[in-house]
């Protein structure tokens, strides 16, 4: 433990020591400065963005070799805490009415730092500690409005499958550390050798289904809709955006670092919850009324695409590719779904009341052309409709699983992709062609949020392709540092 | 051979033991399950040759099992004259599961002297003169002094969202002012009264 440690988890650094000294101003002046608090949240995560910059390194172990740090968790960082900008310019408007309170902030700013200790692990200890200080933090967050019996229910929901989530996650961490006496990643890929026996694939399964919880990936994903409906809508947007992330990236590096020897069994595996969240997710939306519950269902059909990618980098001569296609594929699974989070979250009726029935969307056009305009965008780039920037990623997770001969899972990506486009474009003929509802969501203030929805659904848009270039450069040295 | 014995013996206590506390539909009797499977969970780490481990996990969870068993006792409602009526039928019950209990002691205790169980595969093996606290503490705060002050904020989140939903401003509450109770002099509270003969104090 040396200086150099502390200078390579500088970011991490600066979200304990901003996030400690927060608190302490949250429990001192209470909730009168909760906008204060924000502002300075924020500010936390520019200085560990800034830190994140000058402190990159292209691979580097800290800690006596339980913190990596390399392209691959900068990457994923750098879309964690941009993401928790986000996420933290658009709640204090929600929470306007029951008053901010000023510990929401500090908690999404210690979750941010266990999803940057998740992308840094290269221990299994790491792993847990990281996975289970962002669980905690989302946890408390699911049922942040107290007053609310639909938050309390998700937290409560949300809290038990996720210790039983943990509890699996954790006996297979140590049929791992049985088996092998190590938990390091290197560790363990060393002493399995190319012929794994049947204590690493009981292992790695529980490992993998614990992690898949986490990413609500089918057969794991019954918590989702209830979940996502139920919790403050920000914080629904925070869980489909940095923390599916911060876990595919976990799931990734564990796969390809830890396991390469298992590569055929969890191949297998990751294929199966590809092709089964895909599918369940694009027929579970279509019944749908809600909006957040029909985000949540779309969440769980993009983890099945970015599956395919993780599947793909089971074949050895395919890892390269495909890994990237997944880091490329978070990236715009992130900006299109916070913009969406953002759009859902401007349906507010004139005496602040928040609409989430897809009845209350109709005509939209009528009276929100802007807004309607980028939902529109949005929709149509989650559906992965070729002009737009959606059908980027979802091209690259094919070309990554056609490369790796397989593709009958590009074959059913492309059907689901097809059942999917159904419901999204229902939400298009709502907004467009159905009568005026008659609640209005008039414009009032909220000129920063506006601006967000603006830049994400340029982005999505037909723009994004401008991006492709720097995008893939980034992902691919992202993707060739873990190989 | 005896460490064979002791940790079958152990694993199928455990076991048992740990499936009786999630079937058993009286709460009391999944909390005294639940002290078994810790009890034996302590004796499958003394035969590994983690008796500090061993030893926490008596400490630690047992004592904290106490402390659920007492929320579980004011929290439901049971009718312990009920429990307590068929004490004379279940003694014999009871005696049996202390023997078993302390023949295991036994058996652990004699296991632990032979040595610890050889774990296959071992890639960092523990150097044998050195105690189980001694090596845990050389590793926690060096090798692993990152995670363990990350786990540091895990405990803080944990309390965090403690306080966060469940305290609430109350209004009516009767706070202490230590000033208020320091400046109070004797004759604000007391008074001298002389009440003539026959009459009583006037309060």
């Amino acid at each position: 433990m040396t200086a150099s440690d502390f200078i390579l988890i500088a970011p991490e650094l600066v979200l304990i020591l901003g996030g400690l000294a927060l608190l302490l101003v949250a429990a001192f002046a209470g909730d009168k400065v909760s906008g204060v608090v924000n502002a300075l949240a924020a500010l936390v995560f520019a200085g560990a963005i800034v830190a994140l910059t000058i402190t990159a390194q292209p691979g580097a172990w800290a800690f006596s070799g339980t913190v990596r740090i390399d392209s691959f968790s900068t990457y994923a960082k750098y879309l964690i805490f941009a993401a928790g900008i986000v996420i933290l310019a658009l709640a204090p408007r929600f929470y306007e009415r029951e008053g901010y309170r000023s510990e929401y902030p500090v908690l999404i700013l210690f979750a941010s730092l266990g999803m940057a200790i998740m992308v840094s692990a290269s221990d299994l200890m790491t792993l847990y500690i990281g996975l289970e200080l962002q669980s905690l933090s989302a946890y408390v967050l699911a049922s942040f409005t107290r007053t609310d019996s639909r938050s309390s229910e998700a937290g409560l929901k949300y809290f038990v499958l996720g210790a039983l989530a943990s509890g699996m996650l954790l006996y297979g961490i140590s049929l791992l550390y049985g088996f092998t006496g190590t938990t390091s990643f290197d560790g363990i890929a060393n002493a399995f050798g190319p012929e794994p026996g049947l204590g690493l694939l009981f292992g790695l399964v529980f490992v993998v289904s614990g992690l898949a919880f986490k990413i609500s990936a089918v057969p794991f994903h019954m918590w989702t809709p209830d979940v996502y409906e139920g919790a403050p809508t920000p914080v629904t947007a925070f869980f489909a955006s940095a923390p599916k992330v911060a876990a595919v990236a976990l799931l990734t590096r564990l796969c390809v670092e830890a396991l390469p020897f298992g590569a055929p069994a969890w191949q297998q595996i990751i294929a199966f919850m590809a092709i089964a969240s895909m599918l369940l997710g694009a027929v579970g939306a279509i019944g749908q009324r809600n909006i957040k519950r029909l985000l949540a269902y779309s969440s769980i059909a993009n983890v099945g695409f970015i599956l395919i990618g993780l599947a793909a980098a089971g074949n050895e001569g395919a890892r390269e590719g495909a890994v990237t296609s997944v880091l490329f594929y978070l990236t715009v699974y992130l900006v299109m779904t916070l913009g969406s989070f953002l759009a859902v979250l401007q349906l507010r009726t004139a005496d602040g009341r928040m609409v989430e029935d897809m009845a209350g969307l109709s005509g939209l056009w009528k009276t929100r052309p802007g807004l309607a305009t980028a939902i529109a965008i949005f929709m149509f780039s989650l559906a992965g409709i070729p002009p737009l920037f959606g059908f980027w990623p979802k091209l690259l997770v094919f070309q990554a699983a056609v490369d790796a001969n397989m593709l009958p899972l590009a074959v059913i990506g492309a059907i689901a992709s097809v059942i999917g486009a159904f419901y999204y474009l229902r939400i298009i003929k709502v907004m467009w062609f159905d009568p005026p509802a008659e609640e209005a969501f008039p414009i009032e203030g909220g000129a920063m949020e506006r601006g967000l929805i603006a830049v994400a659904a340029a982005y999505v848009s037909v723009l994004g392709f401008a991006l492709i270039g720097p995008l893939t450069a980034a992902s691919t040295t992202a993707a060739a540092s873990i190989l | 051979m005896i460490q064979t014995i002791a940790f079958y013996m152990f694993a199928v206590v455990l076991i048992t033991s740990g499936a009786l506390t999630i079937l058993s539909r009286n709460p009391v009797h999944s909390v005294l399950w639940l002290i078994l499977a810790f009890f034996n969970a302590a004796g499958l780490m003394l035969l590994l040759g983690a008796e500090f481990i061993a030893m926490l996990l008596v400490i630690v969870y047992v004592g904290a099992v106490a402390v659920l068993f007492l929320f579980v006792v004011m929290m439901l409602d049971i009718d312990f004259a009920e429990l307590r009526a068929g004490f004379v039928r279940y003694l014999p019950v009871g005696v049996l599961l202390a023997v078993v209990l302390a023949a295991q002691l036994v058996f652990a205790l004699g296991a632990w002297y032979v040595g610890g169980v050889q774990l296959a595969g071992r890639l960092a093996p523990v150097d044998p003169s050195v105690s189980n606290i001694q090596a845990v503490g050389e590793l926690l705060y060096t090798r692993y002094a990152f995670l363990f002050e990350a786990a540091g904020i895990i405990l803080l989140v944990a309390m965090i969202g403690a306080i966060v939903l469940t305290n609430r401003p109350r209004t009516g509450v009767r706070r202490q002012d230590v000033s208020a109770q320091n400046g109070r002099r004797p004759e604000d509270a007391t008074r001298l009264a002389k009440p003539g003969v026959g009459e009583g104090v006037e309060l």
